[in-house]
């Protein structure tokens, strides 16, 4: 998942008999696990955090094209370069299922796309981070996608019905990259120095921003509470990353790449890896928007709307054109 | 037996037409009009780099020096290259990309329907693979130009705008030569020139439901299927796409 600092809309959890009894109604429907579909009755505040959320996520697929982009016209082999279109080709398609899966909720894709562009709307704050040398392409596999999957696997069963059967699809899309993108690790720590130590410096940068994109600790936020309670958010964001962590030591360890974290070691009581906390101060410069390539990636996203509007007019101009054409022949 | 050397150069020229092409169309990652077309486009570059595989993957084959696709993509220089020029024309805007891919689709989906049938099995089997890629390919980008051709007053002043530049380098693809007279002797590939009636009556068809005029002027460029003379932009696309191989020679990606 590429959602981050998601507001959930409402006070907080409310009390069963706070409730109104629909409200209960529809909580009980969460606590059995029966899947909200668009068509049922849901509190305003359920659809409205959740088109955020869905709408972060699918943005953040969208722009997450771009650092990879950056890489296209250079990969190495004509494999390389294959196995890259094809990952960016799931992700402008996971894109294109979640803005479905918000227009179930009554958003257009149109009214979203519209809120990115303005910047009312975020995107992950991992994609505001460069590309700089091949083994980030690699690690934005391993690392980028494999935090994305840790958060997504959950949400597979999240409460509501289109979000999950999205992150269904998704999440088999997602595995495959982060294998590529170990792959692609494999071969820079096993090959020449320069290699090695292009491996070692991509997993330099990525490693913290990578910690972040599970957003601050929210253990005692109301707000996440009601997510939780909603099933719209299956665990906090600490649980997330510890797994995050445990989970790739041992991967870092394999490949002999050295995680840039002099803190990070087995905790033998908690049965997990103890670890430094990333720098909070840089996550919220770069959620306002001062990161490394925010500009960038807002600029390439402006200028490719803006520019591609002569050819979305066009094209509906011409559609327009052909139902008259048929009616005038019925 | 054909000539292996003619064999080699023609199979250079078809594999160099879908590398550099695909590698124009992945320019686009992230930048496209609408999201399907970003989908759309990755695909289409996709599928040629795929294509790519095959022909220089045979090509190596063929030369029998030991060099392998990636070899040949990444480490011959603008000279060796056997592209048509309108494959390595920068991609414009999104029209101009649009209406080359319509140009060379149309071209590529007659010539392997031709190659589907070569005496070559190799060639005939690439050729089946790639075709049913293309049949889509064509179809989606003659879609377009006509949605395009045929959509507003400026979509349509773009579209005609796109031809009247591309026009002069669709002439090149059906260029024949000593090489092509190897093939067509030994059964291989068709004369290029035999394909022109069937490729002017396609794209008319599309060019003037899209509203379009076709230029008249008769005159093409030349000088990338032979390598005599590539267009300058060719040597700034090698240099990014190269650059790793051309750094760090002899590692493993």
């Amino acid at each position: 998942m590429y959602a981050q600092l998601v507001k959930t809309a409402g006070t907080g959890v409310k009390t069963r008999e706070e409730m109104s009894d629909e409200e209960r109604n529809f909580q009980d429907r969460v606590d059995r696990d029966e899947k909200i579909e668009p068509k049922d009755w849901m509190p305003d505040d359920y659809r409205a955090t959740l088109i955020r959320q869905i709408g972060q996520h699918a943005h953040s697929e969208i722009v997450g094209q771009l650092p990879e982009g950056n890489w296209i016209t250079r990969a190495p082999t004509l494999e390389r370069k294959a196995i890259l279109l094809a990952k960016v080709q799931d992700e402008a398609g996971h894109g294109l299922y979640l803005y479905c899966a918000a227009e179930t909720l009554g958003v257009s894709r149109d009214e979203l796309t519209e809120e990115l562009l303005s910047g009312r709307m975020k995107y992950s704050s991992i994609f505001n981070y460069p590309t700089l040398n091949w083994a980030d392409i690699g690690a934005v596999g391993w690392l980028v996608d494999g935090a994305a999957i840790m958060n997504q696997v959950p949400l597979q069963r999240t409460s509501y019905g289109p979000y999950s059967r999205a992150m269904i699809r998704i999440c088999k899309e997602e595995s495959f990259h982060q294998r590529q993108g170990y792959d692609i690790m494999m071969k820079m720590a096993e090959g020449t120095e320069a290699q090695r130590r292009m491996a070692q410096d991509a997993l330099n940068r990525f490693w913290y921003p990578s910690l972040m994109m599970f957003g601050p600790s929210d253990k005692d936020s109301v707000h996440s509470a009601q997510s939780l309670a909603w099933k719209i958010k299956i665990d906090t964001n600490d649980e997330l990353r510890q797994r995050f962590v445990d989970q790739t030591v041992p991967q870092a360890k394999y490949l002999g790449l050295t995680i840039p974290d002099e803190n990070l070691k087995w905790n033998e009581e908690r049965g997990a890896h103890d670890f430094s906390e990333p720098d909070w101060t840089e996550f919220f410069n770069v959620i306002k928007g001062k990161g490394p390539c925010n500009v960038e990636r807002m600029e390439a996203r402006v200028n490719a709307w803006e520019d591609g509007a002569w050819v979305r007019d066009g094209l509906l101009a011409h559609g327009r054109k052909k139902s008259a054409a048929r009616t005038a022949a019925e | 037996m054909a000539d292996q050397k003619a064999l080699f150069e023609f199979l250079l020229r078809m594999g160099d037409n879908s590398l550099i092409l695909g590698h124009r169309v992945s320019e686009w990652c992230g930048l496209s009009p609408v999201l399907e077309e970003d989908i759309a486009l990755a695909n289409t570059a996709l599928d040629l780099i795929g294509q790519t595989q095959f022909w220089l993957g045979l090509a190596g084959e063929v030369e029998g020096k030991d060099r392998s696709a990636d070899d040949l993509a990444f480490l011959r220089d603008a000279w060796d290259f056997r592209n048509v020029l309108l494959v390595e024309l920068p991609n414009g805007d999104f029209g101009q990309t649009l209406m080359r891919q319509f140009l060379y689709d149309a071209w590529s989906s007659i010539m392997l329907g031709r190659l589907m049938t070569s005496s070559d099995a190799r060639v005939a089997e690439i050729a089946a693979k790639a075709s049913k890629e293309v049949a889509y390919h064509v179809e989606r980008s003659g879609d377009t130009v006509v949605g395009l051709g045929d959509g507003t007053e400026e979509s349509h002043k773009r579209m005609q705008a796109a031809l009247d530049y591309l026009w002069p380098y669709v002439g090149e693809m059906f260029d024949g030569d000593d090489v092509d007279a190897a093939m067509v002797k030994a059964g291989i590939a068709p004369d290029p020139a035999s394909l022109r009636e069937e490729y002017d009556a396609f794209v008319g068809k599309f060019l003037n439901q899209a509203t379009l005029t076709v230029p008249t002027d008769v005159f093409h460029h030349k000088g990338g299927r032979t390598g005599y003379m590539h267009t300058e932009h060719l040597g700034h696309l090698l240099t990014s796409m190269q650059w790793l191989q051309r750094a760090y020679p002899g590692a493993t990606w």
